[in-house]
């Protein structure tokens, strides 16, 4: 079935079966493979994506179901010039990637958590965390970049 | 990982949906969230041949304040619960719940309806659901009907809905802050209970509900009936395990759940102030 | 102003943050075909038939393939230690020993179609009786392998002094689990390969040790190496348990290979967590011995490690238990005797410490029940028995040789870091008012042995004409930074800019050679050998500089700070590294450029303790871990960014063992934590921030004076973990309770204690 969606801010349509999952629709047909898949029990996040400014994890979304929808990866999350989003930047800032595997799920997650939680505390960022899992950092350093990131001027807006 | 083949049809409105479920019969499975079902797909425990899309009927995402009850529609997003200043206000316990459930990803796609269609004694709504002594409204070929909390889950993932009926709206008793406990226990905070207790007051009475403490969501009525006679919280709460049937795992045998219930339900019931 | 010792920020990173790492599955392969398994759902049967005849006519499906259409032989015995009766075929042939176990490939034009294929291979078995408690396994009453006439696999005799604890005041024993889990990466296994026109495999691995892969699949397709060219592109975490090679890897070759088509394989997570290796399961016995006044004077060790169904490189990590039988102490006499045995479940491979952390959680956990056997602190008993700093290069009665350290300043400095004293009084106060929440206190005091095996590593540095610098490594990164911690070794020795110098790893036609990483072996052995090929670069650089000037050697100068060689006193006049590289060419044709082989100057000890801070609720058991205080020393510290991402990493690992994760198979051999939902992967909602410090106690034992942090963090923290959920409730009675500390358990435990059924052991 043919299935439109607009990703990244360009408009998307890919024949794929119904059962195709949105994680696979994105990496597969529109070819942003930044995305991961990490489990299949939707319990590591890794595949988060934002849908319509929400995160949500796209390997429990059909591709059918996001039709007409807006999703952001984590290659659409830059800006048009080329700089880094806040969470971006304070990631590198604070060291809060190692393989990389679960990073852009954990930046989409991030930026959807301080999009409806714009001054969160640390626990905050830890329980809205909950269904993102790293297996490098140990958490530490990435709850760091989210407190960081929510500092940023241009996040308290 | 990858799905079994099935057919996929939105539905355009409540009305259609319902025709698609009164053709297919069994073939079909609603889709609302996807949170319960596409997880069961994903590994091939569940493999309908047509799954009907409701997630549009954005008709049926709502938290109203009505006269004497909060009205939830079916398609409500646990997220959209959790921030509901109605739900906040006149439901507060439904909207802690519904804020804690999964993770915030989940949150932002499962529906309420769709979890309490689902049918898990393991899950965190039916118990709220039970302890606020709600009601379902069900919408069928023939309109619509009001079920009881209480009559809903019938038996291990089967709720009262005929094959051709949707669940339509949520309907709980107002209540206020002050006047609830949930408490749940859990490994992991992604985790589903090991143990769960849910506890409202409210003029009629206490209702408790119980968290994977048999193979249907479960009020825990030998307290109830404790606490109507007149037992304080803790004397109430040591009939927590009676007409329970938790099953035995590795994450607690039958006696820890017991005990874990009696522990909770105390705590539900000093928190809703007993 | 060295570059040596800051916090530099990785110069990895802009890519994966903006558009992702390449991982295996996200390579385009143009026209490739996709491969699956079918996989044992039974623990241990006999396969009576296997029909993949309606699976071969579904759509898409090019092959279906079992053992005998591979026709190779069976894996290897592990290093020839391991039982030669017990070799793990390709796939399953006769018999399935562990669920999980690969009994037939699939290869289909989609990942669907191959899914899909997947569901109509109809396998029938014959079931045999499943062995899956490793102590019932060494009674050798229904063995895995009947042509081996037994279930062990593999045995360490050491030992066996019957007066080892005559003269001891006070002797303890304890069994304790030390319990399998699950490595989860978040990348699972995954690879690729293709066979050229030329008849090379092009070959593309998630692994720790492409040159491993290699000669692994050179082996089993019969091919030259020089004809298998392996490109590692991104890994998404390894922790030891990419460092094997698995027979899917060769499965995908061969199909490459018999198809001429790419092929691509990519697990899913549910096989994962059966087909990759597990890690730890040992079962330890323990007695201590010692005075009253804290001295332990003798101290044993025996292991009963489960292999699981086919003896990996789990079996033989006892070795490296018993090399670390005895810890940061300096107990007089020490012994560790180990058995490996067969079982119904996945293989055991190395995973974070692989031996190590065994040891110290063993060790540390006897010493907190002798602390109070005695009535002593346990932060004193451990001072009293600490190896002294005046008193290395210690020889231990294992015969190991600790290089450095002081074990005393790291237990200070923790116990200063954690406010011991304030811990303790607030603990006091909880029980004397018989706090629901009770507060736990752990101390682990580890030493931890890295680069513990003899190979050495290849490193090369060449200078272009451009004046840019191109380090080659054996090393293979896969999260661990080494891309920026090169470039800052390269860049501290030739004055040339971090953004000049590329870093290539894990190409085995670019990099000829290399060991991988693990072992916490990379910076001590790689990272040296690039220094080294450094160091050989500017000596190269300065003999031609000489030429150039006419000069002596000894009067040329390299000045870091812009990068040019001139002669000491003429400044002005200077050569940049691109004239050098040039004039090397025009030379004799060779490029700048050195190559090093390094040898390896044998192993460092990294050590520290940790303190750990535990809440139990002793209603219903959960524990809550409050704060985790790491003092670590690993030698010179070369970016304390990296380093400490190390420790927080292993530290979350560590706590996940302690508290929550286990690899669970019921008594028929089924797993029951083999997904992400069942298997109790550790979150950030339970976990604090840490509190971590290092000291640096450079090592004489190699030229960065380094030592290798990236399993510290685990190996330093269980034990703290474990022991602080154990001292909760000790004043409740309960002297023990096995990792994890799941609510059930602890829960257990406390009730038994009430009821005055004691866990212990015979004392005297």
């Amino acid at each position: 079935m043919q299935i439109d969606m607009t990703v990244n801010g360009t408009a998307e349509s890919h024949d794929v079966e119904a059962r195709t999952l949105l994680v696979h629709y994105l990496r597969d047909s529109v070819g942003l493979t930044g995305t991961n898949v990490g489990c299949d029990t939707t319990s590591c996040g890794a595949c988060t994506v934002l849908l319509n400014g929400q995160s949500v994890k796209s390997c429990t979304v059909l591709a059918a179901q996001a039709a007409g929808d807006e999703i952001t990866t984590i290659e659409g999350l830059a800006s048009d010039d080329g700089r880094m989003h806040p969470v971006q930047q304070a990631f590198q800032e604070c060291h809060g990637l190692q393989c990389g595997f679960c990073t852009p799920g954990m930046v989409m997650a991030i930026t959807s958590l301080l999009a409806e939680n714009p001054e969160p505390t640390e626990a905050d960022v830890r329980i809205g965390l909950e269904g993102n899992l790293c297996r490098c950092t140990g958490y530490h350093n990435i709850v760091a970049s989210a407190l960081a990131a929510s500092r940023v001027p241009e996040m308290q807006k | 990982m990858i799905p079994a083949s099935f057919e996929y049809v939105r539905a355009g409105t409540v009305d259609e949906a319902i025709a698609l479920l009164s053709e297919h019969g069994d073939d079909a499975k609603i889709l609302a969230g996807g949170h319960s079902l596409l997880p069961l797909m994903r590994l091939r425990l569940a493999q309908p041949a047509m799954l009907v899309d409701i997630g549009p009927l954005r008709e049926l995402s709502y938290v109203r304040e009505e006269k004497d009850y909060v009205a939830v529609g079916a398609l409500t997003r646990h997220h959209d619960i959790a921030i509901s200043p109605v739900a906040l206000e006149s439901a507060p316990v439904l909207a802690h719940v519904a804020g804690q459930i999964g993770d915030p990803q989940v949150r932002h796609r499962g529906t309420i309806g769709g979890s309490l269609s689902h049918g898990d004694p393991a899950s965190d709504l039916p118990a709220v659901l039970l302890a606020l002594g709600g009601t379902l409204v069900a919408q069928g070929p023939n309109g619509q009907r009001e079920i009881a909390a209480a009559d809903f889950f019938v038996s291990f993932f089967e709720v009262a809905l005929a094959p051709d009926e949707l669940l339509v709206e949520v309907r709980v008793p107002q209540s206020s802050d002050g006047q609830w406990g949930f408490e749940k226990l859990t490994k992991r905070a992604q985790d589903w209970a090991i143990v769960g207790a849910a506890a409202v007051r409210s003029s009629g009475g206490v209702g408790v509900g119980l968290i994977n403490m048999g193979p249907i969501p479960l009020r825990a009525s030998a307290v109830e009936a404790a606490l109507a006679s007149g037992s304080n919280a803790a004397a109430a709460a040591a009939f927590a395990a009676e007409g329970t049937e938790p099953a035995a795992d590795f994450n607690g045998s039958v006696a820890y759940r017991q005990h874990v219930a009696r522990v909770l339900v105390r705590r539900a019931l000093e928190k809703a102030g007993v | 102003m060295s570059i040596l010792g800051n916090r530099v920020l990785r110069r990895e990173d802009p890519k994966f943050l903006t558009v992702g790492g390449t991982y295996v599955a996200d390579l385009d392969l143009p026209g490739s075909v996709h491969l699956t398994f079918v996989r044992s759902s039974m623990a241990h049967a006999t396969i009576v038939s296997v029909d993949t005849s309606q699976a071969a006519a579904m759509p898409g499906v090019i092959g279906v393939y079992t053992n005998d259409d591979l026709g190779m032989a069976n894996f290897p015995t592990i290093m020839g230690m391991t039982n030669a009766a017990m070799t793990a075929p390709m796939l399953a042939s006769g018999t399935v020993r562990f669920v999980g176990e690969p009994i037939v490939a699939i290869v289909a034009a989609t990942r669907e179609s191959a899914a899909d294929a997947a569901e109509w291979v109809v396998v029938e078995y014959e079931p045999l009786t499943v062995v899956i408690d490793p102590v019932e396994a060494r009674k050798d009453n229904d063995l895995l392998f009947p042509d081996a006439g037994t279930n062990t696999s593999f045995t360490l005799d050491f030992g066996g002094d019957e007066s080892l604890f005559d003269d001891c005041e006070v002797v303890i024993e304890l069994t304790l689990a030390n319990q399998r889990v699950a490595p989860c990466p978040l990348e699972v296994r995954s690879a690729a390969g293709h066979m050229t026109a030329d008849g090379r495999l092009e070959f593309n691995s998630s692994t720790q040790a492409p040159h491993g892969v290699r000669d692994a699949l050179a082996t089993f397709l019969n091919l030259e190496p020089g004809k298998v060219h392996i490109v590692t592109p991104d890994v998404g975490g390894g922790f030891g348990a990419k460092a094997s090679v698995y027979q899917e890897d060769i499965v995908v070759g061969w199909c490459a290979q018999q198809l001429g088509r790419p092929v691509r394989w990519t697990e899913t997570r549910s096989e994962s967590m059966l087909g990759l290796g597990h890690g730890r399961a040992q079962v330890q016995h323990v007695r201590i011995g010692g005075t009253r006044e804290g001295i332990v004077q003798a101290y044993r060790i025996e292991v009963l490690q489960d292999s699981g169904a086919y003896p990996n490189f789990g079996t033989v990590l006892p070795f490296m238990t018993r090399v670390m039988t005895s810890g940061p102490y300096k107990i007089p006499k020490a012994e560790c005797a180990s058995v490996s045995v067969v079982t119904n479940s996945t293989p055991t491979v190395a995973y974070r410490g692989a031996g190590r952390p065994e040891a110290t959680a063993a060790i540390e956990r006897i010493m907190d029940l002798f602390a109070r056997e005695i009535g002593m602190d346990p932060a004193e008993v451990r001072r009293r028995n600490l190896i002294g700093k005046d008193d290395f290069p210690y020889t231990t009665p294992v015969e190991t040789v600790y290089d450095v350290g002081d074990y005393h300043q790291a237990l200070d400095l923790a116990l200063e870091m954690a406010g011991y004293e304030e811990l303790r009084a607030e603990q006091a106060r909880r029980r004397a008012a018989g706090d629901v929440r009770q507060l736990g206190i752990g101390l682990s005091c580890y030493v931890e042995i890295t680069n513990g095996l003899p190979d050495g590593e290849f490193g090369a540095v060449e200078v272009r004409a451009d004046g840019k610098v191109i380090v080659r490594t054996g090393t293979s990164p896969h999260g661990q930074g080494h891309v920026t911690a090169w470039s800052m070794l390269v860049a501290e020795q030739l004055g040339v800019p971090m953004e000049d110098i590329e870093v290539i790893h894990g190409d085995t036609d670019i990099v000829p050679r290399g060991a991988g990483t693990m072992g916490s072996r990379s910076l001590q052995i790689g990272g040296a050998a690039v220094n080294q090929a450094a160091v050989d670069v500017v000596e190269k650089a300065k003999d031609l500089a000489a030429d150039l000037f006419e000069a002596d050697r000894g009067d040329v100068v390299l000045d870091k700070a812009s990068g040019s060689f001139h002669v000491v006193g003429s400044p002005a006049v200077s050569h940049s590294w691109a004239d050098l590289a040039r004039a090397a060419v025009a030379k004799d044709g060779n490029p700048l450029f050195a190559e090093v082989d390094l040898a390896s100057p044998g192993p460092t000890f990294p050590f520290g303790t940790h303190v750990s801070v535990v809440e139990v609720d002793t209603e219903t058991g959960k524990v809550t871990l409050l704060r985790h205080i790491a003092v670590d020393d690993a030698g010179r510290i070369i970016n304390p960014l990296l380093a400490e991402g190390q420790v927080h990493g292993g530290i979350a690992q560590g706590v996940a063992q302690a508290l929550l994760e286990e690899v669970v198979y019921d008594l028929d051999g089924n797993p029951l934590t083999s997904t992400f939902a069942d298997y109790s992967f550790i979150s950030a909602a339970e976990l604090p921030s840490y509190e971590t410090r290092f000291t640096e106690t450079p090592t004489p034992v190699n030229a960065l004076g380094a030592k290798g942090i990236g399993e510290s963090g685990t190996i330093g923290s269980t034990p703290a973990v474990h022991n602080a959920v154990c001292d909760a409730v000790a004043h409740l009675g309960v002297r023990h309770v096995d990792m994890p500390t799941t609510p059930i358990r602890v829960w257990n435990a406390i009730n038994e204690a009430a009821s005055g059924n004691q866990n212990g052991k015979e004392r005297r």
